[in-house]
């Protein structure tokens, strides 16, 4: 299964990508955890940047949004709604307002 | 000595992005690349004296945490290396700002160390202070245990800045012997290398600890050395200018005559020794020069006697800070001395002081300064 992800700017310039948005393809269930897996195995340089290295804990200014829903509390292993498996909708990746 | 046909180069670590700074040995007209990583906090950059074209990076944000990228062509391309910074074991506790118990918790690097002879080693000061090292290049980064496992680990409390390692010396005639520095900690020394490590904070007394001359607890700025003398050290410390000629077991008080001895920087000239150089900021309150004059204050004595410099800087309405980290030397004939302020302006002298000029001013507030002389 392949979803629609959008990365904030200082992730996507430590990534090396231009686009806004990333096509990212899930193995196994379609869940936040195995979204960043899935990011953390093509861009390594993104290992602890979005979550800890060690207890996989979000980081705390980094933000998960999805069909105007807040799934940034949500446990690892929350699927994710059909919109954004289906691809009408994409997981938005944010910066908090209060990080910078 | 360096010869007459350098190339200077100048890195500049900012708040909001790293700066490159390059001139030829006359420091007249620099070329300043960045921002490099725009955006983002550059609490160090520095060069391996092995290989000059090997250049580490420390870069934060609050949203992202920590990343270590690496140059090797002289901070033109820059690749990131391994962020993995976990501490040995169960991290124990030390004070907090309440004086409660915290666990260990790393945040950030703020002092990267590159070996004098290996391109591929550095040491990392990091925040909760602990010393890393990597010896491949920065893939993989081990922690030197020793240090936080030193028995008075509990008593440690965070300075203002937070609880952070940021000055890191290696003995150039024995790199075993390593001298650190923590807020607010105090300084410690190994001589084995970085295994094992003793508080060396004799001779320091500071009123707002309980214990003024107690065995750790000071809040050391900064140290220097100069290479040709290791076991002479020179520390600026919350307040109180320092020296060891014991390669910090004892200190002794250098302040002298100078106006105000709180400050952050303090460096050595690169040809003389017993040439040392600090800013006076006002007080721990007042974290701005005197009445609004940045001055920096020479000694040719190694302390107790200081001369105001002040050819070229602001004398007056300058309200800037000059961190740490930001104060640095090149090798030139002529000994070249720069800093960067919370202004923005770095400041340079080609002449040992004697007259200064901003090479760039209204960057992002510049938190460290480090000179390569090519």
């Amino acid at each position: 299964m392949t979803i629609r992800v959008e990365l904030p700017a200082h992730v996507r310039n430590l990534a090396r990508v231009a686009e806004r948005e990333l096509p990212v393809t899930l193995e196994g269930p379609p869940t936040i955890g195995a979204v960043l897996d899935a990011l953390e195995r093509e861009y390594p340089m993104l290992q602890g940047t979005l979550r800890d290295h060690v207890s996989k804990q979000r980081r705390p200014f980094v933000r998960f949004f999805a069909c105007e829903q807040d799934y940034s509390h949500d446990p690892p292993d929350t699927l994710l709604p059909d919109a954004v498996t289906s691809g009408r909708e994409p997981l938005l990746i944010i910066g908090a307002i209060a990080g910078g | 000595m360096a010869d007459k046909q350098n190339i200077v180069r100048v890195l500049v670590g900012t708040r909001k992005g790293a700066f490159v700074l390059t001139s030829d040995h006359k420091r007249e007209k620099w070329d300043v690349a960045g921002p490099h990583f725009a955006g983002w906090e550059i609490y160090h950059m520095k060069g391996s004296p092995a290989d000059p074209n090997r250049l580490y990076l420390s870069q934060h944000t609050g949203w992202h945490g920590q990343v270590i990228q690496r140059s090797d062509d002289g901070g033109v391309t820059w690749n990131a290396v391994d962020n993995k910074f976990v501490y040995e074991g169960v991290p124990g506790t030390h004070q907090h700002y309440d004086g409660t118990l915290r666990p260990w918790e790393f945040k950030r690097v703020w002092h990267l160390e590159p070996s004098l002879t290996d391109p591929d080693t550095v040491l990392a000061g990091v925040e909760d202070a602990a010393i890393f090292k990597t010896t491949d290049g920065g893939k993989s980064w081990v922690e030197l245990a020793g240090l936080r496992q030193h028995g008075t680990g509990p008593q440690w409390q965070p300075g203002a800045g937070g609880m952070c390692l940021h000055t890191i010396i290696v003995d150039p005639t024995n790199p075993n012997r390593i001298v650190i520095a923590i807020s607010a900690a105090g300084a410690f020394r190994s001589d084995d290398g970085g295994v094992s490590w003793k508080a060396i904070n004799r001779g320091l007394r500071s009123q707002y600890i309980p214990d003024p001359d107690a065995e750790v607890g000071h809040c050391v700025h900064h140290i220097a050395a100069h290479p040709s003398r290791p076991k002479v050290l020179f520390m600026q410390k919350h307040w109180d200018v320092m020296r060891s000629d014991d390669a910090g077991d004892n200190w002794h008080e250098v302040s002298g005559n100078l106006p105000t001895d709180f400050g952050f920087v303090i460096d050595v000239h690169a040809h003389e020794p017993e040439t040392i150089y600090v800013v006076p900021i006002k007080s721990d309150h007042e974290h701005f020069p005197l009445d609004g004059k940045l001055q920096v204050f020479r000694s040719r004595t190694g302390g107790n006697e200081w001369e105001a410099l002040t050819n070229g800087l602001p004398q007056h309405d300058c309200y800037v800070n000059i961190l740490r980290d930001a104060m640095a030397v090149d090798t030139c004939e002529s000994c070249g001395i720069y800093f960067g302020t919370t202004g923005g302006q770095v400041y340079a002298s080609s002449n040992s002081g004697d007259s200064w000029n901003a090479i760039v001013r209204d960057l992002p507030p510049v938190l460290s300064v480090e000179v390569q002389t090519l």
